[in-house]
């Protein structure tokens, strides 16, 4: 197998309290290939922002990356500041926000915020890079770009302004894309529309994204492999098909059955009892075991195992699904 | 656009209507201007005359009607204390206020956007601290003790600057300006800080203010996460949109600049146009007063009717008609 374009091993994110230290990523590893796309689901505050913004190395202060690492292609990156980031930044990958409305500058014209995006990434001179521009926004389905170019992003509707940032986000061909919650302030009829852009844009050009939703729908529509995260850490990793249909992990299991339709002949919609602990509570042992049905001694005794106990797929003593004996 | 350019236009010959006839009003609450014209020796005959002459004897909104006819010529009458025209009195003193002026606005603008900026962009640094400590004093001292302390450090006790007058000034046609001799160029420097430095203190606070809040956007994210270089998110990208909210209060602070002269020109004995204000108070001297009156709320209304226009200029949300161009 080919180098994954991203690589997090054992990746760990603090954030230095008055209280004390919190870990809103804590020991997150996962690859993305080429060309694929890595749905990272889970509650609000499970960590998947965190670990998108500190890939891309925009953590927040006080928050940062302690240890881990996290690879692109061959060079490990976690440990780059300034410059040297900045340069990875928007060149070799890219970040797409959850609201289109916010996250285009309302004084500056499209073309000005893609042409400036170009121009710093690429050695163009500026018709050419109005070229690359107009192409790009061709690309992701702006009709007639060319006239549009001049115009400001509150002269979009939100669907197409989600295309003018994934325009911006892909303009100077990352190999990398983090998308966190693309989706989730737009309608649901132009939800798909986004979706099927991103999958496109992923396929043809072998883009890695990294795809953060709520939506379990959009997950079993776009990913390839899915990646559920409780916090902070990753409890189940795997193809999507075979995670949606068999879970292993009890948490992805009542996160199946509280979407509606996420899985076929489904009995009927249940909650998960109870809410994520908060980060400077969390329990002894295994983070999920106070709401978990399986929960047994080990599970209060003993922090969660890492996903190669269970196949290399779940964080699980007592999965739902026996693990297969012979790995295929 | 235009309807809503006449509209200001409107709003402001009202507002000048309306202290135009606070202006006028002045004459009759302040006694019958025929008293003081009049020696003791008058008969109801003089009397009369002079009434006509002055069209006293015409129905209020008449003489107000003329009031405002010959005010719009610039024509107040005679100063009672000086016996000429109060438009060559306010005319040979608006030089020395309009440069004093302008000299505070512009140290106050540039010293207030710079600083804003610099605080804002480099809020953990001691500098900035050190500044934002600093400009506290700046808020909170009134204006004649800025004058006092400055006139005690830099006349009585080093020297180095005259604490009183404009210095040598140069006539050019009916100009008298201080810029072009050395004495008249130190005269300038306590009586500018003194009034621009409250201003500088204000538009930095809020510049800062603003910057801090601007640079938290979703947009500002979105530009460092395409690797846009910092220079340019603080200037490009954040600046602009810090300047939208910050012209109102500018433009209001620089109209008040030249009211507050006032002060600064008493403590300094500059001989402008609010040392005339005072001394005309003084002298109960209507006609200066509410020549001095008219002329402030010219420039007030004027200056805000700039800012107005200047959003126009900078902000396109506000171009109405460019969004019929706008697609879904
Ligand atoms: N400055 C901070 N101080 C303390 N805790 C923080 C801080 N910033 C974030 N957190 C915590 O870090 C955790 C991870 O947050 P993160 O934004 O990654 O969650 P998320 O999975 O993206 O959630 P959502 O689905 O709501 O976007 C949350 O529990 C949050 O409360
Ligand atoms: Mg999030």
């Amino acid at each position: 197998m080919s180098t994954p374009v991203l690589s997090l091993r054992d990746l760990v994110v603090e954030i230095p309290t008055r209280t004390g230290v919190l870990r809103p990523v804590n020991g997150v590893s996962f690859d993305i290939a080429a060309g694929e796309i890595l749905g990272v689901v889970g509650e609000s505050g499970a960590g998947k922002s965190m670990t998108g913004n500190a890939v891309i190395g925009l953590l927040d202060r006080p928050a940062r990356i302690v240890s881990g690492e996290v690879r692109l292609l061959d060079q490990p990156i976690q440990s780059l500041r300034g410059e040297a980031l900045r340069r990875l930044r928007g060149k070799r990958m890219g970040m797409i926000f959850q609201d289109p409305l916010t996250s285009l500058n309302p004084l500056l014209t499209i073309g000005d915020q893609l042409t400036e995006t170009i121009r710093e990434h690429l050695d163009v001179g500026q018709s050419e890079a109005r070229e690359r521009a107009i192409a790009a926004l061709d690309e992701v389905g702006i009709p007639a770009a060319r006239q549009r170019i001049g115009s400001y992003p509150h002269e979009f509707s939100g669907g197409m302004r989600q295309r003018v940032v994934i325009a911006l986000a892909l303009c100077a061909e990352p190999e990398l894309v983090i998308a966190d919650e693309p989706t989730t302030a737009l309608d649901v009829s132009v939800q798909a529309q986004i979706i099927a852009l991103l999958k496109r844009l992923c396929r043809d050009r072998g883009v890695a994204v990294m795809l953060v939703t709520h939506d379990m729908g959009v997950i079993a529509e776009a990913a390839d492999r899915i990646a559920v995260m409780y916090a902070g850490g990753v409890v189940e990793l795997g193809p999507v098909r075979e995670v949606i249909t068999r879970p292993f992990h009890p948490y992805t299991g009542g996160l199946m059955a509280s979407t509606p339709g996420a899985s076929k002949g489904m009995r009927r919609l249940r909650q998960i009892p109870g809410s994520m602990p908060r980060l400077d509570a969390l329990p002894d042992g295994c983070p999920f075991h106070p709401r978990c049905e399986r929960a047994e001694a080990a599970c209060r005794e003993n922090p969660g195992p890492s996903l190669a106990a269970c196949d290399g797929r779940a964080a699980c003593w007592f999965p739902l699904t026996e693990p297969k004996e012979a790995v295929s | 656009m235009l309807a809503y350019i006449i509209r200001r236009v409107a709003q402001s010959l009202l507002v000048l209507l309306v202290t135009g006839f606070v202006a006028f009003s002045m004459f009759s609450f302040v006694g019958d201007p025929i008293d003081n014209m009049l020696g003791q020796e008058r008969t109801q005959a003089d009397i009369d005359r002079l009434r006509g002459q002055l069209g006293l004897d015409q129905p209020f909104v008449v003489q107000y009607y003329r009031f405002l006819e010959q005010a719009v010529q610039g024509n107040f009458g005679l100063s009672y204390r000086q016996g000429r025209p109060v438009s060559d009195i306010l005319m040979e003193r608006l030089p020395a206020t309009l440069e004093l002026a302008f000299v505070s606005g512009f140290l106050a603008l540039a010293g207030g956007i710079g600083l804003g900026i610099f605080t804002a962009i480099r809020k953990r640094g001691v500098s900035a601290n050190a500044i934002m400590t600093v400009s506290l004093i700046g808020v909170s001292l009134p204006t004649f003790l800025i004058g006092i302390v400055l006139i005690y450090v830099f006349s009585v006790e080093m020297g180095l600057l005259p604490s009183f007058g404009r210095g040598e000034v140069v006539r050019i046609g009916g100009w008298t300006t201080g810029f072009l001799t050395e004495s008249g160029l130190k005269a300038l420097i306590l009586p500018a800080i003194t009034l621009g430095l409250y201003q500088m203190t204000l538009i930095m606070r809020l510049v800062r203010t603003e910057m801090l809040e601007v640079l938290r956007m979703d947009y500002i994210r979105f530009a460092r996460a395409r690797g846009i270089r910092e220079r340019s998110v603080n200037f490009r990208h954040a600046l602009k949109n810090t300047l939208v909210p910050v012209i109102t209060i500018t433009g209001l602070q620089l109209g008040s600049i030249i009211a507050f002269a006032i002060i600064t020109e008493t403590v300094f004995q500059w001989p402008g146009v609010g040392l005339l204000f005072i001394n005309a108070i003084q002298f109960v001297d209507i006609p200066v007063m509410a020549a001095y009156l008219m002329m402030i709320s010219v420039m007030f209304v004027g200056i805000n009717l700039i800012v107005d226009l200047l959003y126009f200029a900078i902000d396109p949300r506000l171009r109405v008609d460019r969004t019929a161009a706008g697609g879904h």
